[in-house]
């Protein structure tokens, strides 16, 4: 039978079917983080059961951690106690911890990645919607709820039907100025934020094909935003070769092994989707989001929608427009702005930092913007260093942070204070979410750099040379 | 986690006809900082439902007593965004049993069947009758009915029946959760892992 990507790989780890119900399903990764974990290690101790394969488990704290002297005790209470009970309980079930000054800790889907704990062809879930992200490598990888946490713990599978599938192809390249980040929000864009709701996305096109592993992973880990599981892109060279002598990759025969296995990881000739999407590659240019969900997004020299063109509840638009403070019909470029975030699980890695880095090369901050650039991992952050990019980032006027996830959910000391407008490279506007009354205008690393130095919404279109 | 068992359930209802609500308005994610599952319920929709002094937004229906009852029926695309559980425990906390609307993220989804919040998903068209006969009347009554899988607004008797998997729908039934079913399989799993490569 002629199977996609997604039927191979989900296939291959079912230990049984229910009746009438979910496939058991084994996970090969499980990537824990210190907020959707203790109530799971709870009912463990409940049950009176042991973690079933700690070797199978990777602990890294980055939801709640600082971003400044992390060499200081942390100031919240509350964050430091879920931090010290994840340690405490990765010690209980001899699970590897990386938690806050570990030289390996990060963004725990920039982590996993980085030391080769994501491998293609692999089950992986982690109690974040974002793990998506390590769809990329071709691996299945979807976010979970703390009760299958604990079903992970406990027996390294998850009760889960199996969802359809969907390809969303792109036919041609985009133009100048347009990033993986950009992609994904113009997808998202046509989609809304549930058109692939109950589906499995494989992107497939030149334009996926040509990314580097950090662009596939921007765009697998905004999957979710457009209501998906998860989304995946087939192994190839690009794939093998970032995978290849990672800490935790396969290594020697286990390698080769792998690769055998690994080059049959495509979506066969013939097999059918439950679904298909087209979209055209030339449409796609620097995107903006105006709204308060990620499908609320423009070209960045389009105009907000008016109120009889938005799909949908027109009260809900109506509410949404007022909590960003926005007009129908607005215009986007020129908008005035406070804040810049770089950072989060979708635009946290090196590349990020070097498109950034590209555009305020030579340029000042303006005066009137806070800027946070926060790197994915301790990793990332001495690439940046290493590479010569924090010279550059100092002398334009910003400053460098410690890793962590920090104001894309603002569980931290980072939050955007209300009423002050954020283009943010993270992957939420909701209301709220970078912090209470902020307002999140969500886009690439290139927009952020560009309205980092102009003060406006700016196409960076108009600052490359 | 046991939860109590769902049978059935005749209730008034609490309206929310907002769409695309996300699991950020359910639970705010810097109420996300306990180690133990208790008192989410407090925080259910906090920015919508307090000011910034805490003091109580009187438009929002969670403050108006007019309203009441163990099911919520929230708008198109109820739940999408983060994966975080805690927006069913506070769901559940606050004393909600079941939510209706006419579409749900996936996560959330599973996130409340797992923890015995059941989302019933109607039509477009059933879901705006459910509206409708609230504004007309606050404490019209909604039956929901598991065994049979039907929806009924008891004011007009307008039914639909609604969807859910045979496995789940027992997993409800009894308070059975799918850690008891996986642990009894353990040995299966146990010889599974063996054959996986990596």
């Amino acid at each position: 039978m002629k199977k996609t990507l997604f039927d191979k790989v989900w296939d291959a780890h079912v230990v049984s079917s229910v009746p009438e119900g979910p496939d058991v399903l084994f996970i090969d990764r499980h990537m824990v983080h210190e907020v959707t974990s203790p109530v799971a290690f709870l009912g463990l101790k409940n049950r009176g059961i042991k973690v079933l394969y700690p070797e199978r488990t990777f602990a890294t704290a980055d939801h709640n951690t600082p971003t400044m002297n992390q060499h200081l005790p942390v100031a919240d209470a509350l964050s430091a106690n879920q931090l010290s009970a994840l340690e405490r309980n990765a010690a209980e079930h001899g699970i590897s911890y990386w938690g806050l000054g570990h030289e390996k800790n990060g963004i725990v889907h920039v982590v996993g990645p980085e030391y080769g704990i994501t491998l293609p062809g692999a089950t992986i879930v982690c109690g974040d919607s974002h793990t998506s992200t390590h769809g990329a490598f071709g691996a299945i990888a979807f976010g979970i709820g703390t009760s299958e946490v604990e079903m992970v713990l406990s027996t390294q599978c998850i009760m889960q039907p199996k969802p359809k599938s969907m390809r969303i192809h792109i036919e041609g390249m985009p133009g100048k100025g347009v990033t993986p980040k950009d992609v994904a929000l113009f997808i998202i864009s046509k989609l809304s934020t549930s058109g692939a709701t109950g589906h499995f996305v494989e992107y497939t096109g030149e334009v996926f094909e040509k990314m580097s592993m950090e662009g596939r992973m921007t765009v697998c880990n905004l999957s979710i935003e457009m209501g998906a599981r998860g989304g995946m892109i087939a192994p190839d060279q690009t794939t093998f070769d970032y995978v290849q002598g990672r800490e935790f990759a396969p290594k020697g025969a286990e390698w080769e092994s792998a690769m055998t296995y690994w080059s049959t990881l495509h979506t066969d000739e013939g097999a059918q989707y439950d679904k298909e999407i087209v979209l055209k590659g030339a449409e796609i240019e620097p995107m903006i989001t105006y709204g308060t969900n990620p499908g609320m997004g423009t070209g960045i020299s389009g105009s907000i929608p008016s109120l009889e063109q938005a799909e949908g509840s027109k009260e809900s638009y109506k509410k949404s427009l007022d909590y960003m403070g926005f007009n129908e019909k607005d215009q986007l470029l020129g908008k005035k702005v406070d804040y810049v975030f770089l950072g989060s699980c979708t635009n946290g890695r090196i590349e990020d930092f070097r498109a950034f880095t590209e555009i305020v090369k030579g340029r000042k901050k303006a005066d009137h913007i806070t800027a946070w650039l926060v790197p994915g991992s301790h990793k990332v952050r001495q690439a940046i260093i290493d590479e010569g990019l924090h010279a550059i980032l100092t002398e334009a006027g910003f400053e460098l942070r410690e890793p962590g996830c920090s104001a894309c959910l603002a569980m931290n000391e980072d939050k955007i204070p209300a009423g002050k407008v954020a283009v943010s490279t993270s992957n939420r506007n909701f209301e709220g979410r970078q912090g209470p009354g902020a307002r999140t205008m969500l886009a690439s690393p290139t927009v952020a750099a560009a309205t980092a130095v102009t003060g406006v919404v700016t196409d960076p279109r108009t600052l490359i040379d | 986690m046991a939860y109590d068992k769902f049978t059935t359930l005749s209730s008034s209802v609490v309206p929310l006809p907002i769409e695309n609500v996300d699991t950020d308005q359910i639970i705010p994610a810097r109420f996300l900082k306990a180690t133990e599952r208790k008192g989410f319920g407090d925080n259910l929709f906090r920015d919508w439902r307090y000011n910034q002094d805490n003091s109580p937004k009187t438009d929002f229906v969670l403050n108006d007593s007019t309203y009441s009852g163990k099911i919520l029926v929230g708008g198109k695309n109820f739940g999408s965004g983060s994966s975080r559980e805690h927006a069913a425990w506070a769901i559940y906390d606050y004393g909600f049993r079941c939510v209706i609307s006419s579409f749900f993220a996936d996560i959330f989804k599973n996130n409340c069947l797992n923890i015995g919040v059941l989302p019933v998903q109607v039509s477009e068209g059933f879901l705006q009758s459910i509206f409708d006969a609230v504004k007309k009347d606050p404490k019209a009554q909604v039956t929901v009915d598991l065994a049979a899988q039907t929806v009924t607004l008891d004011s007009t008797g307008e039914q639909e029946n609604f969807d859910i998997s045979a496995y789940k729908k027992q997993n409800l039934q009894n308070g059975f959760d799918d850690i008891d079913y996986l642990l009894n399989i353990k040995s299966s799993i146990e010889g599974f892992a063996q054959t996986r490569p990596f």
